[in-house]
């Protein structure tokens, strides 16, 4: 009994049971040390193995390249100033910015066009668009790679029909990042389009019938309907892919390695060229700290909007 | 309705609007353009995996081929998955595959089970702050910090070690498994603690007697989670595993089959085939557990 007030009625099971209060008050500790020592593993975890590594990440950007000597913040002026590095800058923004837009573009028509589907069939459809999503990306841009091969391309041999092309996929910097934001767009269009799905799926249907007897249009019941109710749910997945994107290691690196003449790497292929393969830690820990400030800000914005979704209990 | 909206716009529904039956007509039409957005981007979407399919089963010599149709198969062999099977290291990146991602689950229910009972139910001092910290760390992108891991597994003397991998990988999984389990334990009503402590049940008991059972859906999608991540991990295994006999299947499949200039374009793609297999088998039979899953990151509070 005493157990059960404790934790359904902290503040009041004092007054009410004066004399034991000193009982009540050591289950509660003895409770919230249990409860720190459930929690204990995933603190080891955080603790040890992110946490740490940031700040180690931090210190051994700051070292010469035999990590030796601390050289301050050398290595990120010396990054800064080096045009492979300002492009790897340009290439991380236009392919995150150009396949979240794809993305969100597809999975937004995806999803409505599910969506107006009657919901015996919706089940099927969704069942095939969502395989892309499901085969592990290292896996399905290995058929990308083979799509997209120089000389026994698919791609080129249908694109050969209409005389069009042969088109060079992954020899051309243009063509090649193309390709890479195309192959991203394939993978991740599926992930928004389920978002969506299920975000259309809890608009109230009185909404639209109001809107109706209102005599909207189908466009000013999007617009003034579906779009505001999927505002947050839109921008949350929007931020998420963002920073999904803007670190993808995968798909560059199966597809291109970078190439041509680094016109395609991004901060996670540069920094694995650089850091892993060059064998030059300091600078490799450098290029992926570039990538905190912006995904920092990213997250504090997603924070905001789930925080958000939880007080509005949708 | 809504797919008029994309399909057909407003314009023709107002200057049909007098005509009798032109509701279900326009309705039929948009249901009828639906349709062909949707094959459109169901061939779009599965053409690279049909294209692994039918490259698997040909012949290294009708590969090399450039006169035929690429897109058909004239001789099917299933050779490539044969020579897989029998020859080389792909079963045991299998296997590797399997150790790693079994042990990688397991690790990650246990504590992200008991951690986010602790958080959601029990509290202690700082217990806000660290279930606000799992989120973050679950928006921490592997390319951040595989660096000062990389140090740190070589400090360890874990380099080119598939336990590595174990140890590793939770970082990836356990936030967010944590984080929907939070959001599963929340949804439990009060009255079945009470009910449960009344009864003279201590902690572990009520998460093992009522939380685990009524979580079961959650637990379900947060394994499935966990098994999807793990499977498809491939910046870790590439940058600290070297040697074939450690690799996993994402890069045991390139190293192995890629050789200098020569690729084997049919077997590499009947591993792929393989390789892919587990999770859509998976995806198959529990669909809506593994969408659950992968999306309550942000539809869940």
């Amino acid at each position: 009994m005493a157990d059960g007030s404790a934790i359904t009625a902290p503040g009041i099971a004092p007054v009410l049971e004066q004399p034991r209060t000193g009982t009540l008050r050591r289950l509660a500790r003895q409770r919230s040390t249990l409860a720190f020592l459930m929690a204990l593993p995933l603190l080891a975890v955080i603790g040890g193995l992110v946490v740490y590594p940031f700040f180690y990440a931090i210190e051994l950007s700051m070292l010469n390249k035999r990590m030796t000597r601390f050289v301050g913040l050398d290595n990120f002026e010396f990054l800064l100033g080096r045009e492979t590095f300002q492009l790897v800058i340009f290439q991380s923004v236009l392919f995150a910015v150009s396949s979240v837009i794809a993305k969100a573009l597809i999975g937004f028509i995806l999803a409505h066009v599910l969506h107006a589907l009657p919901a015996k069939g919706q089940r099927k459809w969704r069942g095939m668009l969502l395989v892309p999503w499901v085969i592990p990306p290292a896996v399905s841009t290995l058929a990308w790679w083979w799509l997209f091969d120089p000389s026994y391309s698919a791609i080129n041999w249908m694109l050969g029909i209409v005389s069009v092309g042969p088109i060079p996929w992954l020899g051309d910097a243009g063509w090649a990042r193309f390709a890479v934001i195309l192959v991203n767009t394939w993978y991740g269009a599926p992930f928004f389009m389920i978002m969506y799905l299920a975000a259309l799926k809890s608009v109230p249907d009185q909404l639209y019938e109001a809107a109706a007897i209102d005599g909207a249009s189908a466009w000013q019941k999007l617009r003034y309907v579906t779009l505001p109710m999927m505002r947050n749910i839109i921008s949350i997945t929007v931020l998420f892919s963002l920073i999904v994107t803007f670190a993808n290691f995968d798909i560059v690196r199966i597809l291109t390695n970078g190439g041509p003449l680094d016109k395609t790497h991004l901060f996670g292929t540069y920094a694995f060229q650089l850091g892993i393969q060059s064998g030059d830690i300091p600078l490799g820990a450098a290029v992926s700290l570039f990538m905190f400030p912006l995904l920092a800000v990213f997250a504090i914005f997603i924070l905001r909007g789930v925080n958000q979704r939880t007080k509005e209990g949708l | 309705m809504s797919g008029a909206s994309l399909a057909t716009g407003g314009v023709p529904a107002a200057a049909t609007y007098h005509r009798p039956g032109s509701i279900r007509r326009e309705r039929r039409w948009a249901l009828i353009g639906a349709y062909a957005a949707l094959a459109v981007f169901v061939v779009f979407f599965l053409l690279p995996p049909i294209y692994m399919v039918i490259t698997s089963l040909k012949s290294s010599a009708e590969i090399a081929d450039l006169d035929g149709n690429p897109w058909l198969v004239s001789q099917p062999t299933l050779s490539n998955y044969w020579e897989l099977l029998t020859e080389g290291n792909f079963l045991l990146h299998f296997r590797n595959s399997i150790i790693v991602t079994a042990f990688v689950v397991s690790i990650t229910m246990v504590i992200s089970v008991l951690a986010a009972f602790s958080l959601s139910r029990m509290r202690f001092w700082g217990s806000g702050v660290l279930a606000t910290g799992v989120f973050l760390t679950y928006l921490v992108p592997e390319t951040l910090l595989f660096i000062p891991l990389f140090q740190i597994i070589g400090g360890i003397g874990m380099y080119n070690n598939l336990w590595a991998m174990v140890l590793i990988y939770p970082t990836l999984t356990v936030p967010f498994c944590t984080w929907i389990m939070i959001g599963y334990f929340s949804s439990i009503p009060k009255e079945l603690d009470e009910a449960a402590l009344i009864d003279g049940a201590n902690h572990f008991q009520m998460l093992w007697k009522i939380f685990i059972p009524v979580a079961l859906p959650g637990i379900l999608a947060a394994t499935i989670f966990a098994f999807t991540v793990s499977w498809a991990q491939f910046l870790y295994p590439m940058a600290f595993l070297v040697s074939s006999d450690q690799m996993v299947l994402t890069t045991g499949i390139i190293s192995d089959l890629v050789r200098g200039d020569t690729f084997a374009w049919g077997k590499i793609m009947a591993g792929a085939i393989m390789a892919a297999l587990p999770p859509l088998l998976v995806y198959a039979f529990l669909m809506d557990y593994y969408i659950a899953g992968l999306t309550a990151g942000a539809t869940k509070g």
